[in-house]
């Protein structure tokens, strides 16, 4: 699987040793532990192992001033896991900030009448004002509850999250959510992600799932005839509608998606989940910690996926399909038979205009490793890439997908990041809005990948065409080479793209 | 059931999104998704309610809220403070608080000008919550210092750091002391706390830390018949900083800019990334203390820094974004009256061929009922032009207006006979303006980005003509102050009512009779 190169690990190497030459010496020893090259074994083991944990310190604490692209954990609860949640009313409770700046942005994409039965789109905030942090919040809310109730009675739930005040100001959320609650006989869940706990998006992720796990599992009586076939996909946000292209193949090969957390789902696809067959988990970082709890107690087993790029959709489905057996097998190796035409297609079109152009990646706690095959399923090559919020077993993870001398960077900073771009010159860098613009004044072209630039979907095989498509026009627009005023001399241009070798 | 087993996608023709989905497989499969999984309510009683939020009952219901806000036209403090900071010299925005903040100012302010957006946090966790983030103030001074080199650093607070009740003051003291940073080197602030205000008070409260910080201890000296020009939090001020400059200059004006974000927002692509340019530089903003007068641009974002310089002794005045005849009119006389410059014959020109615009296009202006939402100013400056071409603004709608601006605006409404009939909604959001645009309906919108939700529910056509505008491009990069600023709106406007009129008569043998080729 994959494409069989080595990276420059003794230039990646020496851009670490620059950078960190850069920071006062107490800043510099934390960012040592961040920085790091990817060694392989020798070909046999290099399967099994992973970078190991002392290569690459993660989920740790920013260092102030550095210019961390990390979120916090209410951008982990409400922006990622609940937010998308499509017939439930999420208010983004305190003031009004982080949920304008949150709305919309994430693509999750949904059918469903806006502002009636469905409200992903929306921004409800209860917009918090000073009399609101010196008196508490918590009448307000109740306040808010009902407005809720009488404006949108077709809400399907409600989800209170905390932004940063309310940890601070001692606000019971669960005493109002609780009275709400059996007032009004919804599901109503706090949710205690105020931006200040933890170091990055993920712990709001953790905390979300526990509020699924604590504030809706058992709660109703869910009247649902499983089957045989029977599965939740966990950790699709749908952005661009990518769970949709993956939720396709699934059902060709003869399973029934009975949940998508959380990318179109509603809060009856959550309440049924325990009485799936397995779970099959796309974003691990995000929605590991309610799979490890549905094993547990209802002994669900879980599996990993990917559905980027043919060589991990075929690998995955099979895997998929060997849980269910020689029926479901057989299904599938007539699926993956029949998108090859599409497969051999789109990489006869794309490879030959992508072959050997260099990547970096920079993006939050799965892509970094997932998208990796897809590109060298179009002969690109994976120079850097890192995470803003990993843990360490993302980081094992990350070694089954780099080559030996990948330059591995987390939580980078706003002026490493810039460094190792500078220093590498990639064909293309696929990282997020903050980092799109600074990467484009520099020449080099650049795919957001967290929003898909607001193209996509990547996932599965159809998005697979489109992801083929965006790499292309990213990296093959004329644009790139108009930089340069004809008239300036040859010296004072920057490089231009590295030519393959 | 049996799975269409046909296939949407090819890699001749490459389908993404929105004609992927279109297509019969996948409408098939979200179909059952509904029926079998989501337990969805029956289509009756969706299609009841989504009616019922069309009636004068909902409208009442929508504006009698008293805690709940929806789809609001605001954002916090902070964002005003880095987009304030953004307009000085080599100034790098440090927020205090949590680090999520600043990863959404710089995205906010990113998606809106396509630009590289910088600020750094002081990564604030728990245990800050606790004992303070004094160290993180100590740490994060001097390593922003070092990686960054900026010449200034411009500190600003999130609600977190706000509640706990860290005091900047002295916190910047402290780094000093601790050598994060030279004792000398510059490090404005302002408290900006996000549940007082809105991005306009952020944005007048960091002006206003910059200029104390400058003038603290000065005396003004000679008085140079400078004019000091504060704009405001402008999503436009890349184009309009320009041609204001460029009004200036042909008036034969000294002035100075106070916060200029205009190149710091509009950097070329060369293959040279900048991560700062432009802005109004610190021997100016020093200087400043001794012109003849301030002028802010927009009175609701510099309220608390016009006090300031009236304070020290400067001749103040407050505009509405000046744009249109009138607006752009008054502002150069003031202009002129403090400097003793003549406005020159090539100013009058240009505003003869706004009016000359206006002229030609007045049929199709006459009477058009419009909603207007966005900042306080520029509701203001909105209604005034549509009013000078005819048009009627009767929906005004500021969610950070005050008080104090809704009388403004009742009194500019009253002074026209296109206002008889206006309404203002200072407070109100974007969920209120869903409800009126279904009971009083409009002919156009007048808004940002967010509008679209509201083009969608409500066939309201939307113009996008403020701040934060994400899905259009390059907009902000032309002027709408001015004359030339006012010639640029009105033909944004009229644009949209053409569109309308072609869009809606091009029905081939059933209205195409009204598809004109002259209009």
């Amino acid at each position: 699987m994959g494409l069989d190169y080595e990276n420059d690990g003794a230039l990646h190497a020496k851009l670490i040793e620059d950078v960190l030459s850069q920071y006062p010496d107490k800043a510099a020893k934390r960012r040592k532990k961040h920085l790091s090259v990817a060694t392989s074994k020798d070909e046999a083991t290099a399967e099994d192992k992973g970078l190991s944990e002392c290569d690459v310190k993660s989920n740790i604490k920013s260092i102030p001033g550095v210019m961390t692209i990390r979120g916090c954990a209410y951008a982990g609860s409400k922006g990622v896991v609940w937010g998308p949640v499509k017939d439930m009313v999420h208010i983004s409770h305190g003031p009004v900030g982080c949920g304008q700046y949150s709305w919309s942005q994430r693509r999750n994409y949904y059918v469903g009448t806006t502002g009636i039965d469905t409200f992903v789109t929306m921004q409800f905030t209860s917009d918090f004002q000073e009399k609101d942090i010196v008196f508490g919040g918590d009448k307000k809310l109740e306040k808010i509850i009902d407005e809720i109730e009488d404006l949108f009675p077709l809400n399907g739930g409600i989800s209170v999250q905390s932004e940063c005040p309310i940890g601070l100001i001692g606000d019971d959320i669960e005493a109002v959510s609780r009275k709400k609650a059996k007032e009004h006989e919804k599901t109503i869940v706090p949710v205690r992600c105020e931006g200040f706990r933890g170091v990055s998006q993920s712990l709001g992720h953790h905390i979300a799932n526990d509020a699924i796990r604590d504030w809706v599992f058992d709660k109703e009586d869910v009247k649902f005839e499983s089957g045989p076939y029977d599965v939740n996909v966990v950790g699709d946000y749908n952005i661009g509608g990518d769970a949709w292209a993956s939720r396709i193949l699934l059902e060709e090969i003869g399973l029934r998606v009975v949940g998508n957390w959380s990318g179109d789902a509603t809060l009856a696809e959550i309440e049924r989940a325990p009485k799936a067959k397995l779970n099959l988990i796309h974003c691990y970082r995000s929605m590991n910690y309610i799979c490890r709890h549905m094993e547990e107690k209802y002994g669900i087993a879980w599996m990993e996926y990917n559905f980027f790029g043919p060589s991990q959709i075929e690998g995955s489905l099979r895997n998929i399909a060997k849980h269910f057996g020689p029926q479901i097998e057989e299904k599938t190796e007539k699926v993956i038979a029949k998108y090859r035409p599409l497969v051999d297609a789109v990489t006869a079109k794309y490879r030959p205009r992508l072959e050997g152009s260099t990547v970096m990646l920079y993006v939050g706690g799965l892509r970094p490793r997932h998208v990796i095959t897809a590109y060298e399923d179009l002969g690109m090559v994976i120079v850097g890439t890192g995470y803003e919020f990993a843990h360490n077993d993302d980081y094992q993870r990350t070694g089954h997908y780099v080559k030996n001398g990948t330059l591995v960077y987390d939580d980078v900073t706003g002026y490493e990041l810039e460094k190792f771009i500078e220093g590498i010159r990639p064909n293309l860098v696929g990282s997020g809005i903050k980092e799109k613009y600074p990467v484009q004044k520099m020449g080099i072209p650049f795919r957001q990948m967290h929003s898909w630039d607001y193209s996509g979907p990547y996932h599965g095989y159809d998005g697979f065409a489109i992801f083929a498509r965006d790499m292309d026009l990213a990296i093959n627009n004329p644009v790139w080479g108009l930089y340069r005023a004809p008239w300036k001399k040859i010296k004072d241009a920057p490089p231009t793209a590295v030519a393959a070798e | 059931m049996e799975k269409v087993t046909t296939m949407p996608q090819s890699a001749e023709k490459v389908l993404d999104h929105a004609p992927l989905f279109r297509e019969p497989e996948y409408r098939q499969m979200l179909a059952e998704k509904k029926l079998n999984f989501e337990c969805p309510h029956p289509d009756q009683i969706v299609t009841d309610q989504r009616e019922l939020t069309k009636t004068w009952e909902y409208r009442e219901k929508n504006l009698a809220r008293e805690a709940l806000v929806i789809n609001p036209a605001k954002a916090c403090q902070p964002l005003g403070a880095v987009f304030a900071a953004a307009g000085f010299e080599r100034t790098m925005s440090f927020v205090h608080g949590s680090q999520g903040c600043v990863a959404y100012y710089r995205s906010h302010l990113s998606r809106h000008f396509k630009e590289p957006s910088s600020a750094v946090s002081s990564s604030m966790t728990e245990d800050a919550a606790v004992f303070g983030g004094l160290k993180n103030m100590v740490d994060g001074l001097a390593n922003t210092y070092k990686l960054y080199d900026p010449k200034m650093i411009a500190v600003s607070t999130t609600c977190m750091a706000e509640v706990i009740g860290d005091d900047l003051r002295s916190f910047i003291e402290n780094a000093k002391n601790e050598g994060s940073v030279p004792g000398d080197f510059d490090v404005p602030f302002a408290h900006t706390p996000a549940f007082v205000g809105s991005h306009v008070d952020g944005y007048d409260g960091m002006v206003k830390g910059v200029l104390e910080h400058f003038w603290k201890g000065s005396e003004r000296s000679q008085v140079t018949g400078t004019i000091n020009i504060i704009p405001g939090f402008d999503g436009f001020c890349v184009g309009n900083n320009r041609e204001l400059k460029r009004l200036l200059d042909l008036m034969g004006v000294t002035y100075t800019f106070i916060q200029d974000a205009s190149d710091q927002f509009d950097t070329p692509s060369d293959g040279e990334y900048r991560m700062y340019d432009g802005g109004t530089k610190i021997a100016d903003v020093k200087g400043a203390l001794n012109a003849e007068a301030t002028l802010s641009l927009q009175r609701y974002n510099t309220r608390k820094t016009l006090e300031h310089c009236d304070e020290v002794g400067q001749a103040t005045a407050s505009f509405h974004y000046p744009l249109g005849v009138q607006a752009t009119d008054e502002f150069l006389m003031k202009v002129s009256a403090i400097s003793g410059k003549e406005i020159p014959e090539t100013i009058r020109m240009e505003r003869g061929r706004l009016v000359d615009a206006m002229a030609d296009s007045q049929s199709w202006l006459h009477g058009k009922k419009y909603a207007i939402y966005g900042d306080p100013d520029f509701v203001y400056a909105m209604a005034r032009f549509v009013m000078e071409t005819g048009g009627e603004p009767t929906h005004c709608l500021a969610t950070n207006g005050t008080s104090a601006w809704e009388a403004e605006m009742k009194e500019l409404l009253a002074s026209s006979p296109f206002g008889q009939d206006a309404q203002v909604w200072a407070g109100k959001d974007l969920w209120a303006m869903r409800s009126l645009l279904f009971t009083e309906p409009v002919d156009l919108l007048i808004g940002n980005s967010y509008g679209k939700y509201l083009e969608r529910d409500t066939g309201t056509p939307l113009i996008r003509l403020t701040f934060p505008i994400f899905d259009r491009h390059h907009h902000h990069r032309f002027a709408l102050m001015g004359y030339q600023g006012g010639l640029r709106v009105l033909t944004t406007i009229l644009d949209k009512i053409f569109d309308k009129l072609d869009r809606e008569s091009s029905e081939t043998g059933v209205t195409d009779y009204s598809y004109d080729l002259t209009r």
